[in-house]
């Protein structure tokens, strides 16, 4: 199988024996390109940091976890293309002023995602880098290079790689329910691509699909029913980089535009299954920031940019970011099977841990949340704040009128097998003022819906304890009280 | 001037461009072969067999190996041989390596490794504190004991008696580079590229392994992806097997773990529990305390025992404890094998006394500030007192040292003394008194904590905590001979300077500050010198690099040799010139003898063709050491590093979540050689800490094997979490000792200063109630908490 994509600028095709081969072996092992490091392989810590443009635009992304195939059609800048000896990007320039590396071995992975954010005009250099750990400088001198290189002008080598998609829109919301336009950017280099299974052979190696549209995937799935589907590929890609095991039969999705869209009617949102999560935070901003607040935490920008709704919910995950929120919203989910399509909500979809309701050859499409929720509120339990995994993750979302709770949703991930409703407590707050004694006096009702377990995320017993303070932190929150460290400005 | 100035790191430009090689950027000769270790999965048992067929018939298996395979020593302990490379029939942690996998790809080793089919014999496995007590599983027999005075006596008179259980938790080092190791097998020796802190031991495991001398086996370390102490012994095991494999196969190997193989077989931080007991007099005063440190030491002793000392040695920190009894156990358990972090046990043993602080202020209702101050040492006084009667010795190859060295002067007889420390030490350079002064007053700490406590009083859901914590820290290897350091200098042609020192590079910026003082030496510019990459070949017998002593040994032994050849050229010239030699001077790159001027270049060409030698070695022993570890008693140090730091935080009383709001530290790194990397140390070190103190969680299960063993379950500090007000100054000061132009050692030091986010996490705790909190650490959400319960009495 041949892939082609852009390599610094340059056109690359490249004939992958292995459709498994991440991005990092490839540019480290093949390319011999070693200034992308690896210290986690497994999307963490960022020493890998790479830029991956494409219609969505630039950003950064983990090459570790990240499989060729993904790269079909689009365009990847390493740090070697960021910057060089003789011309250095201002971030290299400004991280070595500042004092910026120690060790250096973050530093190339740092270099490149403070270039994506500075490509970008971002201006929260703690959010840019929070896909990225140093261990040495305490960030400190990092950030205070990321300021002094924020009103240097882009280097025009940066731009470059975007004017390779000009030529196509990139709207983000259609109003209407219209697809994306079908033409690829780079119309040099990306169409050569075969289709349906072509080229890649070996006995280690299934063949692999690349579809252009949701069509052409439903019709795969049907043929290859035990196939997997690779979207953002962020947790799929650690069975083959930390469990060893084969990809097998795969369709990578990232080409189907007609599944990256998110339509706005009078009634809500339709977000498609391949909507990546960093679309769909810059699309929940304004009508549920409480949710967006949430998408801020998931991960980290790197695998932000690659992981997508569809993949999030279809994971299964009990400690997904995306499903307490999602259901706390109603959201309906829609499947799809060859030209057979359904519809559930969201929490009929998990049925125990790591089981889903979900057809042989079945696939998400597209998932619908109402517009409006002003009482949704969603709190993430963790260790650290930025690129870690819930210990416990709660969703609030009920209607008051007159004072009264007149409907309750609330779901919890990290308190059972699966993502989950709260229903015993929802029918208790039903008709009752929606104020903190109500709450504070109905929130051991939780022991009724969850036993959660003891991991190294935390033991039940928290678990349990901060899921019924959350109850009441929901109360203060509803009634304008500062209820979270992270608005406390020193 | 070179000293004193902030120049950049030495690889800076290497490292922003990714041009900077480490291990696994080298490129290898083609048919190199890669390894990876075949792990137990069980923390205690025998071994009854290990069916490798499987693994060797995996796609790109070149050669398994067991410890029957190995011809000659199976070993990578750096204090004792108990540390086989590949188990012998036992298995004594999970991750243990078992067997070597040597394959044509990392991949491919990797596959292969867990293929393995190893039948155990299980036997219950020691894994905790507790467990290990009760079933005397030890080293060294019993506890160590050290007293001065009768510490019970003086508790049991004491106004106010203080107790309690404190227990800190493991911490993984997550340098960003892994364990790493290229042997490239020579015609009759060995070539190891390793990411050690260690060069000399991995020589001497690499040689005792192939059965061959010294001088056959060259270690090279050009720079680490970061140590942090996890490089002083834990990559013995990857060069040994690099170099086992390449003598094996005649090919070059190379050896590097998988982020998750690095966290099972790699030892980490001890966990520590100490239980104290202290007595107050009615001014606040220390009377007397008892401590008893308990030490999860892992499998193989490794560097535990040192590590255990210095956790009793700084158990008074800043403050006078006229009777003090610590017993220490060092106790032996089924998993990894707990070793040097940054801090070497300092910080479980000074944490231990603060707790004390933190604890005694509550009970007696008084300002924590104001009792740490009526408890300091006694000030030195002045700001930059003349230095105490220290002799170094520095001398170059040709500058023997005399016969009849004058020893160290002997502890003083009576230890009941102020100013002495409960081993015996005389605190000769104590200026926390001024530092703390100076930094309430930067900090504006006296206004803040009125601030919060009204904030406090308004907020139910969030309260903020504001604390004050000291830093002393002894300088000086406590094993005394390894406080020596040798290097070589050469000055060639054209001017410029090649230099060698026994000192490795692991981003603390120790080249650079190395090349500074050569430049300074010499007279010359920064660029004119190069820092090359740590060698045995070049420089034999080094100490590792740690206890914060790279630059403080090194830079004197380079300076050493550079002030040899600088006094050849200046006699050289005072000949030509017809002056002394001492009127030579050596600046801003050139040379002035009597009336005439030379470039540095064209003196050194003078120099030359007078057939004048241009390289030198030098050499630096740490005069005035003395120290009986067994007695406890001595001059362990050569002098104390200081700090401070304020630390503020706000918590959530409903989920335990945290948060550093603003930190304000002022640290003492004597007359800096180089302010910038100094201030790099002391942030990074800060944040270092912090983590170990909050987010950095390490989780074993009830089997003993590690959960959390990648960044995806265990949270080093990111950039969000560090204080997003951080305010770090220098002390201005000059070393009391005789160090390189007065400076001080900054590598450790600072991490302890994140003490002072503990405590201020405490002080919110305890605004939510009167009682004590008792917080432990690592304080993750859920153990504050579980405070803010105790607090309110729940």
């Amino acid at each position: 199988m041949q892939i082609s994509f852009l390599l610094n600028g340059e056109t690359t095709t490249v004939a992958l024996a292995d459709a498994s081969m991440t991005v990092l072996d490839w540019l480290r092992e093949t390319r011999g390109l070693t200034g992308s490091k690896e210290a986690c392989r497994e999307g963490d810590c960022g020493a890998c940091t790479v830029m991956l443009t494409d219609t969505h635009g630039s950003r950064a992304i983990n090459a570790c976890i990240t499989l060729m195939p993904q790269l079909q059609g689009r365009a990847l800048r390493t740090v070697e293309g960021i910057g060089s000896a003789a011309a250095p990007h201002p971030v290299q320039t400004a991280l070595i002023d500042h004092h910026g590396s120690q060790c250096g071995f973050c530093t190339p992975g740092i270099a490149v995602a403070l270039a994506a954010a500075h490509l970008n005009g971002e201006a929260d250099h703690d959010a840019a880098l929070a896909g990225n750990l140093c261990r040495c400088t305490g960030y400190a001198p990092i950030i205070r290079a990321a300021e002094a290189a924020a009103g240097a002008p882009v280097p025009e080598w940066m731009q470059a790689d975007a004017a390779a998609f000009a030529s196509t829109a990139s709207t983000k919301i259609s109003s209407g329910g219209e697809g994306r336009p079908e033409n690829h950017p780079g119309d040099g280099f990306q169409r050569r691509t075969p289709g349906l299974g072509a080229g890649l052979g070996g006995a280690e190696s299934p063949p692999v699909f690349l579809p252009e549209n949701a069509d052409a995937l439903a019709a795969w799935l049907l043929a290859h029913p035990s196939g997997r589907l690779v979207a953002g590929g962020t947790d799929l890609g650690l069975t083959v980089t930390k469990a060893l095991q084969p990809l097998g039969e795969a369709a990578f999705v990232h080409r189907c535009a007609d599944l990256q869209t998110i339509t706005e009617t009078g009634a809500g949102f339709r977000i498609g299954a391949g909507v990546s999560i960093a679309d769909m935070l810059t699309a929940m901003a304004g009508a549920h920031p409480s949710f967006a607040a949430l998408l801020a935490r998931f991960a980290s920008p790197q695998i932000r940019a690659m992981a997508t709704l569809g993949g999030n919910i279809a994971n299964g995950s009990p400690i997904a970011d995306t499903p307490p929120a999602l259901i706390a919203l109603g959201a309906r989910l829609h499947l799809r099977r060859g030209a057979a399509r359904r519809e559930m909500a969201l929490e009929d979809f998990y049925l125990d841990y790591r089981k889903q309701d979900r057809a042989p050859g079945e696939f998400i499409e597209a998932v619908t949340i109402p517009a409006r929720a002003p009482n949704l509120r969603v709190y993430k339990l963790s260790k650290r704040f930025d690129q870690d995994i819930s210990t416990l993750c709660g969703a609030f979302n009920v209607a008051v009128e007159g004072g009264r709770i007149t409907a309750a949703r609330i779901a919890f991930g990290g308190m059972a097998a699966v993502p989950k409703r709260a229903r015993t407590l929802e029918a208790a707050l039903l008709g009752r003022t929606a104020d903190a004694p109500t709450f504070a006096a109905l929130a051991p009702l939780l022991a009724q819906d969850f036993t959660p377990i003891s991991d190294m995320r935390g033991s039940s017993g928290y678990r349990m304890q901060a899921a019924q303070n959350l109850c009441l932190r929901y109360a203060r929150d509803l009634a304008g009280e500062a209820v979270s460290v992270l608005e406390v400005a020193p | 001037m070179s000293i004193g100035a902030p120049l950049p790191h030495d690889s800076a430009a290497l490292h922003v461009l990714g041009t900077a090689r480490y291990i696994d950027d080298i490129p290898t000769p083609a048919g190199t072969l890669h390894l990876a270790f075949g792990l137990s999965t069980i923390a205690h048992g025998t071994i009854a067999g290990m069916d490798l067929a499987p693994v060797r018939a995996a796609p790109g298996v070149v050669a398994v190996l067991t410890a029957a395979d190995l011809p000659h020593a199976n070993d990578v302990g750096p204090a004792v041989e108990d540390e086989p490379l590949l188990a012998t029939g036992i298995v004594q942690y999970a991750g243990q390596p078992l067997f070597l996998v040597v394959a044509t790809s990392h991949l491919a080793a990797r596959k292969a490794a867990r293929l393995g089919r190893i039948d155990y014999l299980p036997i219950p496995a020691i894994l905790t504190i507790d467990q290990a007590l009760a079933a005397g599983s030890r080293y060294e027999g019993g506890p160590v004991i050290w007293a001065r005075g009768d510490a019970g006596a003086a508790i049991s008179g004491a106004a106010h008696v203080v107790e309690g259980v404190f227990e800190t938790g493991a911490q993984e080092h997550f340098y960003l580079e892994g364990q790493a190791a290229l042997a490239l097998p020579g015609e009759d020796a060995m070539v190891v590229h390793a990411s050690s802190q260690h060069p000399t031991e991995v020589q001497h495991k690499v040689a005792a392994a192939l059965g061959c001398p010294f001088h056959a086996v060259r270690v090279e370390v050009r720079r680490m992806g970061g140590g942090f102490g996890g490089k002083e012994s834990q990559g013995n095991a990857l060069a040994v097997a690099a170099a086992v494999a390449a003598r094996a196969t005649g090919r070059a190997c190379k050896m590097r773990y998988d982020r998750d193989d690095d966290m099972l077989i790699t030892g980490k931080r001890h966990d520590f529990r100490v239980v104290y007991r202290a007595g107050f007099d009615a001014e606040a005063r220390l009377c007397g305390v008892e401590f008893t440190h308990f030490l999860r030491c892992g499998w193989s002793q490794d560097l535990s025992l040192p590590v255990a000392d210095r956790a009793m040695l700084h158990a008074d920190n800043a403050y006078f404890i006229p009777a003090m009894r610590i017993e220490s156990h060092r106790l032996r358990t089924h998993t990894q094998s707990a070793t040097a972090f940054r801090g070497f046990g300092g910080p479980q043993g000074m944490i231990g006394i603060e707790r004390v602080m933190e604890h005694a202020a509550q009970v007696l209702g008084i300002d924590p500030l104001d009792l740490r101050r009526r408890n300091f040492y006694a000030e030195a006084g002045g700001p930059s007192a003349p230095p105490v009667a220290a002799t170094g010795r520095a001398f170059g190859a040709e500058n023997l040292p005399p016969e009849g060295f004058p020893g160290a002067p002997h502890p003083p007889e009576d230890i009941s003394l102020k100013q002495c420390t409960h081993y015996g030490q005389e605190v000769v350079d104590f200026e926390l008194g001024a530092i703390v002064t100076e930094l309430e007053k930067s900090a504006d700490f006296a206004a803040r904590w009125a601030e919060i406590r009204a904030w406090n009083s308004k907020s139910r859901t969030l309260k903020r905590g504001i604390a004050l914590t000291p830093v002393k820290f002894g300088i000086s290897f406590t094993l005394t001979h390894l406080n020596q350091a040798g290097a070589l200098v050469q000055v060639y042609g054209d001017g410029s300077v090649g230099l060698s020192h026994g000192g490795t590079e692991m981003g603390q910026g120790l080249h650079r500050k190395i090349g500074q003082v050569a430049a300074a030496a010499f007279g010359i510019g920064i660029e004119a010198v190069r820092v090359e990459a740590t060698d045995t070949a070049k420089v034999p017998n080094t100490s590792a690099t740690a206890a914060s002593s790279g630059a403080d040994l090194n830079g004197m032994a380079v300076k050493a040799a550079c002030d040899t050849i600088r006094g050849r050229i200046a006699g050289h010239l005072a000949g030509l010139a017809g002056v002394e030699p001492r009127e030579v001077h050596f600046e801003g790159g050139r040379v002035f003898a009597g009336a005439r001027e030379l470039a540095f270049a064209e003196a050194v060409a003078s120099a030359h063709l007078a057939r004048i030698s241009l390289s030198a070695t030098g050499f630096y022993a740490t005069p005035d050491l003395e120290w009986d570890r067994k007695a406890g008693r001595g001059r362990p140090f050569y002098y104390f590093a200081y700090g401070a730091a304020v630390s503020e935080v706000v918590i959530d009383t409903l989920t335990g979540e945290n948060r550093i709001l603003r930190a304000d530290i002022l640290h003492d790194a004597g007359a800096s050689l180089n302010p910038a990397l100094d201030i790099g140390q002391i942030e990074g070190g800060f944040v270092q800490g912090a983590g170990w103190l909050t987010t950095e969680e390490l989780v074993w299960d009830d089997a003993g094997r590690l959960r959390t063993h990648a960044p995806s379950t265990y949270k080093i500090p990111a950039s969000s979490d560090r204080p997003r007000i951080f305010n770090v100054a220098l002390w201005p000061g000059r070393n009391r000792a005789e160090t390189i132009h007065r400076s001080k050692a900054v590598g450790e030091p600072p991490l302890m200063l994140a003490i002072s986010v503990h405590q201020a996490l405490g002080a919110a705790c305890a605004a939510c109630g009167p009682h004590w909190p008792g917080l432990s650490a690592p304080a993750t959400p859920e153990a504050v908490l579980a405070a803010v319960a105790r607090a309110r009495g729940a």
